[in-house]
């Protein structure tokens, strides 16, 4: 008994610690965003890397969710006669909630992982170390410009699988079901509020990106420099930041849609 | 403050001075009381055996580790009290040359070499051209300049390693057993850098090591560590002619002598028949 809270207080005291020296991290690396800013090529490459390379799974996940939003939206909505609305309910759905949160969860899978897995192999075959014997600081160097990127990226590739699934509904009701398509884009553009909405879905977005990279480079960074390190550093970023990006979405949805 | 390469007060004391270090990893003790001096201009070996602690006295005097007590002078800064900024500074003029060539997988040899270039200065291109060409050139590399580093043998990457080390003329290079699985030809090519790197630029070398034969070969200095401790130093034709069983052991490689062959171990015996229960 006595040895099961032992265990739990180690566990617990530890994952402080980590928390820590993640803040640590990160004010390090934040001090060297307006230096590796004005090389912008170096974010411009990593914008690449992190942003463009995921943007064929953002797509295709935004066309489907889009899709099965129309249909079952025109299922339910058809009902009581407000089929004509499903532009709203795409709309909405995508742009408050399942834009932000669903493109963060694949950039956790997709980009995040990536990131975690070439900075801890970084570390492992010592690359971070020589960095820092030829008097270049890998958190500005390495780190510094993917945290960027991350932020970066994560709104833009929200904005982008919501307006693939907002066309993606249009195809399903429109095109398949028959949904009046004057009504359907004249309804949303009455409901759908720039500030209320979209920023909202932007902020989210954002601050998603910043959590899920944040993450990601800080758990490639803190990696035991082994190949089983690196592959749980990388099951640790995916748990993390998706837990991390649906506990932010509760937090932020309460604050923004009171 | 970062330019006394020369100055005459200094030219004779020794670039790196090691006083009383002592470090453990965790409850082991690495180093106790270690004393170790680097002359200028000078090729000094370190050598010792495996997992004595050599890589570890490398990182101690490039900042990567602290030491748990003693002084450590490089260049007359004591390394352990620098800010990193200053330590920064301090390392733009140290090159070190890791076991593993280290090189960024991401780059290719030619951007490797371009890579402490690039951050550092602010030399036009065509002329980072002509420094990585004739550092490439240096080390026999020029025509691979277009290979990436997992297209390169493990001996050529430690030259790439090597040419990149050069590349902003360091004070001092310090070498991470440079010789290790490297085939006799591609030693010998080494061997004959390293020495060229002291002759024709006066640079500064630590050579870390445990191959007896080439090292003593082309140093003026070598210290012998075990145990945490300097068991031996001198010339190699004094460690050579050594009286102690220690500094024998290792020159003349014996495998059993002062020097266990084992990591610090439980009894054997005791070990095998405690059933997984120690
Ligand atoms: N990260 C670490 N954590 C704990 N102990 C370590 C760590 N790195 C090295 N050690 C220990 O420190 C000792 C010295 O290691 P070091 O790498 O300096 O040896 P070495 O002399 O360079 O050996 P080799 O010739 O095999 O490269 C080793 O016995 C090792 O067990
Ligand atoms: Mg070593």
């Amino acid at each position: 008994m006595t040895q099961a809270l032992e265990t739990l207080g180690r566990a617990g005291l530890r994952s402080f610690e980590r928390l820590g020296r993640g803040q640590i991290f990160m004010a390090y690396v934040l001090a060297g965003i307006p230096e590796i800013a004005l090389r912008w090529r170096l974010v411009v490459h990593q914008v690449y890397a992190v942003g463009v390379l995921s943007l064929v799974i953002i797509v295709v996940s935004g066309l489907f969710v889009g899709m099965v939003l129309g249909l079952q939206g025109y299922n339910t909505l058809v009902d009581f006669g407000a089929e004509e609305s499903l532009g709203v309910l795409v709309a909405l759905s995508l742009v408050r909630e399942l834009g932000p949160v669903v493109s963060a969860l694949l950039f956790a899978g997709r980009a995040g992982s990536a990131l975690t897995a070439e900075i801890g192999l970084m570390k492992t075959t010592e690359q971070l170390s020589a960095m820092e014997m030829m008097a270049i600081d890998p958190l500005h160097r390495v780190v510094a410009p993917r945290f960027l990127a991350g932020i970066i990226s994560m709104p833009l590739l929200a904005a982008m699988f919501s307006a693939v699934g907002v066309y993606g509904g249009y195809f399903i009701g429109v095109g398949l079901l028959g949904v009046d398509e004057g009504a359907f884009w004249s309804q949303m553009q009455d409901a759908v509020d720039l500030r209320d909405d979209i920023f909202n879905g932007v902020i989210k977005s954002i601050v998603f990106g910043v959590a899920v990279t944040w993450i990601a480079v800080f758990e490639g960074y803190d990696t035991v420099p082994t190949a089983e390190g690196i592959s749980r550093a990388t099951t640790r970023t995916v748990v993390n930041s998706s837990l991390a990006v649906l506990g932010l979405d509760f937090i932020l949805t309460a604050l923004m849609f009171d | 403050m970062t330019n006394h390469r020369l100055s005459p007060q200094t030219i004779n004391d020794p670039l790196v001075k090691i006083r009383g270090v002592t470090f453990r990893r965790g409850t082991r003790l690495i180093f106790d009381n270690v004393d170790i001096d680097i002359a200028r201009g000078k090729i000094t070996a370190i050598m010792g055996p495996s997992g004595c602690g050599k890589t570890t006295m490398l990182r101690i005097i490039g900042g990567q580790l602290r030491p748990d007590s003693g002084s450590v002078v490089v260049d007359g800064h004591e390394v352990p009290a620098l800010s990193r900024r200053a330590l920064f500074t301090l390392r733009k003029r140290m090159g070190m040359l890791f076991q593993s060539g280290a090189l960024l997988t991401d780059l290719n040899v030619f951007d490797n070499v371009a890579f402490p270039l690039r951050e550092h200065t602010d030399l036009p291109e065509s002329m980072i051209r002509d420094l990585v060409l004739m550092k490439l050139e240096a080390v026999g590399l020029r025509g691979a300049k277009h290979l990436s580093p997992n297209q390169l043998s493990g001996g050529m990457q430690r030259r790439v390693a090597l040419a990149r080390a050069i590349a902003l003329d360091p004070l001092m290079i310090m070498y991470d057993e440079p010789f290790t699985g490297q085939d006799p030809i591609s030693m010998g090519v080494l061997v004959r850098l390293i020495k060229l790197m002291k002759d024709a630029l006066g640079i500064t070398s630590i050579v870390v090591s445990h191959d007896v034969q080439e090292t003593a070969s082309i140093s003026d200095y070598i210290y012998v560590i075990s145990a945490g401790k300097v068991v031996g130093e001198g010339t190699p034709e004094t460690l050579r002619n050594s009286a102690s069983e220690w500094v024998r052991q290792f020159m003349d490689a014996l495998p059993d002598g002062p020097v266990p062959f084992h990591y610090p171990a439980p009894d054997y015996e005791e070990d095998l028949l405690s059933g997984g229960r120690a």
